[in-house]
């Protein structure tokens, strides 16, 4: 009796600090059984051996910084039956698209010696940018039992089950008391995709926006709030650039329009 | 007739990030070692210029995600060291609680998952688990014990919420740990078991003569406080670090190395920790380490996985400790008044120091950040042992010796993620 081969997966890193594939190492009660229905072929950072491609699974983590890099994202595309990109850098360009804004060159003169050695591009960018995706895990760190949904489901042929509402609606499903209402701490949790399970709030502070932007959020009309809180519209522009900061409308971002004439119910999509 | 061999690995495995090793032997000789590391920079010090205080350690946390709390621990005491406030009592207690969790977790992972297959043979942990399955579970359930610490105190075990400076935002009540407390115990018989298993691995005869630099805290086995010594002179506090340290560049590597001034290279890291703190781990972890057939100096490097284990079964001992004397303290953290100032911070991450240091303007906004993790500062050793070691080897069949030279690497479990945003990058160009 033939058992049924067992579909091909591979864990490509790009730039990112490794947390989203350690999500995976990380799955303690399941990381056996997850190699027990997948191939692991390449996944560097758990193993030495590697197995030649076509693959059909493939997680890529990391953002595109670098001519190389560019490169390499097209052949691993091409070697990929099912493409999904895990975490902030690889569906948003992560915390190091903060360089996109301002002039790599200076920022490469701040860090490094020899800036001629550098070889870099202007922008970090998410993957979506230079291959078809499949599938966007969010989060800066994703949640690994998202990961382990998104892997389930691409096994049983389905379309993973990852709510796209606002941190709100987890707060409330946590039975978390609103930290803005009641206490008055900034929280960019109504504009913030979900899938963290609201962690900040029922620590006492405010969402700072790990997840990137929800669909359609209303920045304004919360920039607002959180400026009547006495949020300093710097820090609020500050807390919007940061993790997620590529993707729209955060990267349009702009505090000097908190005061403009825009009505409080519009959709920025600048 | 000159005999040349290259021993050439292009992708680093069972690393964390992205690197290569290149080792040229010419009759016989090692003619260069390259360790190189290609991890594209991501400009962490740049982008830390204009940021607020306060927003520090949940930026920094994102330059590693298997040790984030270290970032965050040297960020928040490198800002305390700037405006001049100290954080103790039971805050500095769940910092220390925190960092065991980080750790345990860490130091497991590198244990079971990335370094122990090198000993046996294995090209990875899951195949390992086919004939070893009770011991890489056992290293799963430990590192699993690690991270809920970190997520009860830290909120989630990659890039925790909950630490700021001047303490965190919310303390745990002290009911919160009496499950926690119950695996923990069952986790510290299972370290112990897992140290035993690791001592009897096959370990090559292999000493060197390192200086040995870590904090050293005149109570504790260090986490956060201390001063930086050597076991060759050298004593003093984070603030004199750049006195002290240097960026050399090496003609043959890729990158900057950091080395103390007029002596060379030295090693950060568990090795180095528990060769200087022996004497201030706990009575269990002593008598274990002694049990397991370790001095109380460690030279060969391929025993850093025993010392790993010490350190983890120490970190069990040492959070059982913190939670039987925890008392929520009235505040989760202390005020902070923000003042034109420079901070600097050495804390001991899982793979050895990680200094800090930032100047901050009136406001709290950083002017200047600046960030040397240990992977950085221990490149230059880890070439030297492959300087060393290949000779000895030189007879190995190619594919051995190749796997030799990357185990020598994966002794000092390098996290090459962390060490790109401040290594200075060069190509090589003929």
């Amino acid at each position: 009796m033939s058992r049924r081969r067992k579909p091909k997966l591979a864990v490509w890193k790009f730039a990112s600090c490794d947390g989203c594939q350690l999500s995976l190492l990380a799955c303690e009660d399941e990381l056996l059984a997850v190699a027990g229905e997948l191939e692991i072929a390449y996944f560097l950072e758990a193993s030495r051996a590697t197995v030649k491609g076509p693959y059909d699974l493939s997680l890529v983590e990391g953002s595109i910084t670098t001519p190389h890099d560019a490169e390499r994202i097209r052949e691993v595309r091409r070697q990929s039956k099912h493409l999904v990109t895990i975490g902030a850098c690889a569906t948003a360009g992560g915390i190091q698209a903060l360089r996109n804004f301002r002039d790599v060159q200076d920022f490469i003169q701040i860090v490094y010696a020899t800036p001629a050695y550098i070889s870099t591009l202007e922008k970090s960018t998410p993957i979506a940018d230079h291959v078809r995706v499949d599938f966007e895990l969010r989060g800066c760190p994703i949640n690994k039992q998202q990961l382990l949904e998104v892997i389930s489901a691409f096994l049983g042929g389905r379309k993973p089950n990852t709510p796209a509402h606002s941190v709100c609606v987890e707060c409330k499903q946590r039975g978390t008391v609103c930290v803005m209402v009641a206490h008055g701490t900034p929280c960019l949790g109504p504009v913030t995709h979900a899938g963290c399970g609201a962690i900040c709030p029922a620590y006492d502070r405010g969402c700072y926006g790990c997840f990137g932007p929800k669909e359609t959020p209303n920045l304004y009309s919360l920039g607002r709030g959180m400026v009547a809180l006495g949020m300093n519209p710097d820090e609020l522009d500050r807390a919007i650039h940061s993790f997620n900061a590529y993707p729209h409308p955060f990267r349009g971002f702009d505090p000097d329009r908190l005061h403009g004439t825009g009505s409080p119910h519009d959709r920025d999509n600048d | 007739m000159i005999n040349s061999r290259t021993i050439k690995v292009d992708y680093l495995a069972r690393v964390e990030g992205e690197g290569a090793l290149y080792v040229h032997i010419k009759d016989g000789q090692v003619a260069d070692v390259k360790l190189k590391i290609f991890e594209p920079p991501r400009f962490f010090e740049a982008f830390l210029r204009g940021r607020g205080f306060a927003e520090v350690p949940d930026i920094t946390a994102r330059i590693c995600g298997i040790c984030p709390i270290a970032y965050q621990m040297s960020a928040v005491h490198a800002l305390e060291d700037a405006f001049g406030v100290k954080v103790d009592g039971q805050l500095r207690a769940l910092r220390r609680l925190v960092y065991c969790g980080e750790w345990v977790a860490s130091h497991s992972l590198h244990i079971l998952m990335l370094h122990a297959p090198d000993f046996l043979g294995y090209e990875d942990a899951i195949r390992m688990a086919k004939d070893h399955p009770e011991v890489v579970q056992r290293g799963l359930r430990l590192k699993k014990t690690g991270n809920e610490i970190m997520s009860l105190i830290g909120g989630r075990e990659v890039h925790p919420i909950n630490v700021r400076v001047g303490g965190f935002y919310k303390v745990p009540a002290k009911n919160q740990f009496v499950e926690i407390r119950e695996r923990i115990k069952r986790a510290r018989d299972e370290a112990l078991e897992n140290l035993r298993w690791v001592s009897t691995l096959p370990f090559p005869e292999f000493e060197q003569d390192y200086e040995f630099v870590a904090l050293r805290h005149p109570e504790e086995y260090p986490f956060n406080e201390g001063r930086l010594v050597s076991n060759k002179g050298l004593d003093i506090s984070a603030r004199a670090f750049d006195e002290n340290f240097a960026e050399e560049h090496v003609s043959h590597s890729n990158a900057l190395h950091c080395v103390l001034k007029g002596r060379g290279a030295y090693l950060v890291g568990p090795a180095a920790r528990y060769s200087i703190n022996f004497d201030k781990l706990s009575p269990l972890a002593q008598e274990a380490a002694r049990e397991a057939g370790l001095s109380e100096v460690c030279r060969n490097p391929f025993q850093s996985i025993i010392v790993r284990s010490v350190e983890v079964l120490y970190a069990f001992d040492e959070a059982l400790r913190i939670i039987n004397n925890y008392e929520p303290p009235e505040q989760p953290a202390v005020k902070i008044e923000p003042k034109a100032a420079t901070g600097y911070a050495c804390t001991e991450a899982p793979r050895g120091t990680l200094y800090h240091c930032y100047r901050v303007d009136e406001r709290g906004l950083i002017i200047d950040a600046r960030i040397i993790p240990p992977t950085s500062q221990n490149q230059k050793t880890i070439e030297n042992d492959l300087w060393q070691l290949v000779p000895q080897q030189i007879d190995l069949p190619e594919t051995e010796l190749t796997w030799r030279c990357e185990q020598a690497v994966r002794n000092y479990d390098p996290c090459i993620s962390c060490a790109t945003h401040f290594l200075r990058l060069d190509i090589e160009r003929d």
